[in-house]
């Protein structure tokens, strides 16, 4: 009984299309569905967050913009441009699943994680430890004296909290990269099975259409002319 | 249809019309344009958004229902954020009627403009 139980299983959990899907188009549509569904819970979790930012943004113009102004906006628009890459090479994996390559799907999952490793390295190295020995992270080590001191601190209050659960995503969206990566070493996905793939390809863009928001608001809008 | 398989050329071109948006985006914040500056910003950001979404994540190509989601989650964004900042930037535009008292909590946060 317990044997011919997990053979089912072991051939479920391989087969092309579950058992509760009639076939291929309805079961993508059904992962897809799901997949967005969740990045609407996203958009309006991060959205709270934005609407935060845009109504003591309005409150407290002239602090924020000194805050944003203390900003390496340098960094900020290289790591847009490095997230940008990560998508192509995350788009490039899709579409290598879905042309069943193996390797290149490999190839361009390892590429992505290497990117946003990449990203995470110069926010956390080059802006976060360098803005904390600068003195301006709320709570810990905030020495800002300039005008405006405490809502400056509010702006950084919002800068940390914003980009500090953009990377939260990225983190988690890393290990569930190296999952995909081992299944795809397995030889799990075929130009029939690529679902879990193209879900985390959503998964991923959509952390990228985060940060191209998060990027003029906070690091931008600073007036730096 | 929903399985579509997109072309590497639509890719590229998406990849590099997002880096032409990126440095053009960063380089305008460095010209004062007094208020546009934040109009300019942000239309380049939806527009990459768009962009992003349209292509790398598939919209163009993918069922309906996925596109309803997507304005649903845009609908109720927009209506948390007309709501909220309708109500902090309107208050205190309308007097106080003569005779009413201010015993409650002191006046809310000054309408716009208050620190400029």
């Amino acid at each position: 009984m317990i044997a011919s139980r997990r053979k089912y299983k072991l051939h479920n959990s391989h087969a092309v299309v579950a058992e509760q899907f009639d076939d291929r188009t309805q079961q993508h549509e059904a992962s897809s569905l799901g997949m967005w569904i969740f990045l609407a819970t996203e958009i309006m979790f991060f959205g709270a967050l934005f609407t935060g930012y845009t109504l003591y943004r309005n409150l407290y113009t002239t602090a924020f913009e000194a805050g944003s102004h203390l900003l390496n906006a340098k960094l900020g628009a290289l790591n847009t441009a490095v997230l940008i890459g990560s998508s192509l090479t995350m788009a490039l994996a899709v579409h290598a699943a879905q042309t069943g390559k193996r390797k290149r799907l490999m190839a361009f999952l390892v590429s992505t994680m290497i990117l946003g490793g990449v990203f995470l390295c110069i926010k956390f190295v080059f802006e976060w430890i360098h803005e904390y020995k600068e003195g301006l992270v709320p709570g810990l080590h905030f020495t800002y004296a300039g005008p405006h001191a405490p809502h400056v601190e509010m702006f950084f209050c919002f800068y940390f909290i914003m980009t500090g659960v953009h990377a939260i995503h990225m983190i988690v969206g890393e290990g569930v990269l190296a999952v995909l990566l081992i299944m795809a070493w397995r030889g799990r996905f075929s130009e029939q099975k690529y679902n879990p793939i193209e879900m985390m390809g959503l998964y991923w863009h959509f952390i990228d259409v985060v940060w191209i928001f998060l990027f003029p608001l906070l690091y931008l809008l600073g007036a730096h002319y | 249809m929903s399985e579509h398989i997109t072309s590497l050329k639509i890719y590229f071109i998406v990849f590099f019309s997002l880096l032409i948006l990126t440095v053009s985006t960063w380089q305008i914040a460095y010209i004062n344009l007094g208020r546009w500056n934040t109009v300019v910003a942000l239309i380049i950001a939806v527009s990459k958004a768009a962009l992003v979404a349209t292509f790398f994540m598939h919209l163009r190509w993918s069922a309906p229902m996925m596109r309803l989601v997507l304005f649903a989650a845009i609908f109720w964004l927009a209506v948390m954020m007309t709501l909220t900042l309708g109500d902090f930037f309107s208050r205190g535009a309308v007097p106080q009627p003569h005779g009413w008292q201010t015993s409650v909590v002191a006046s809310p946060p000054a309408a716009a403009g208050h620190q400029r």
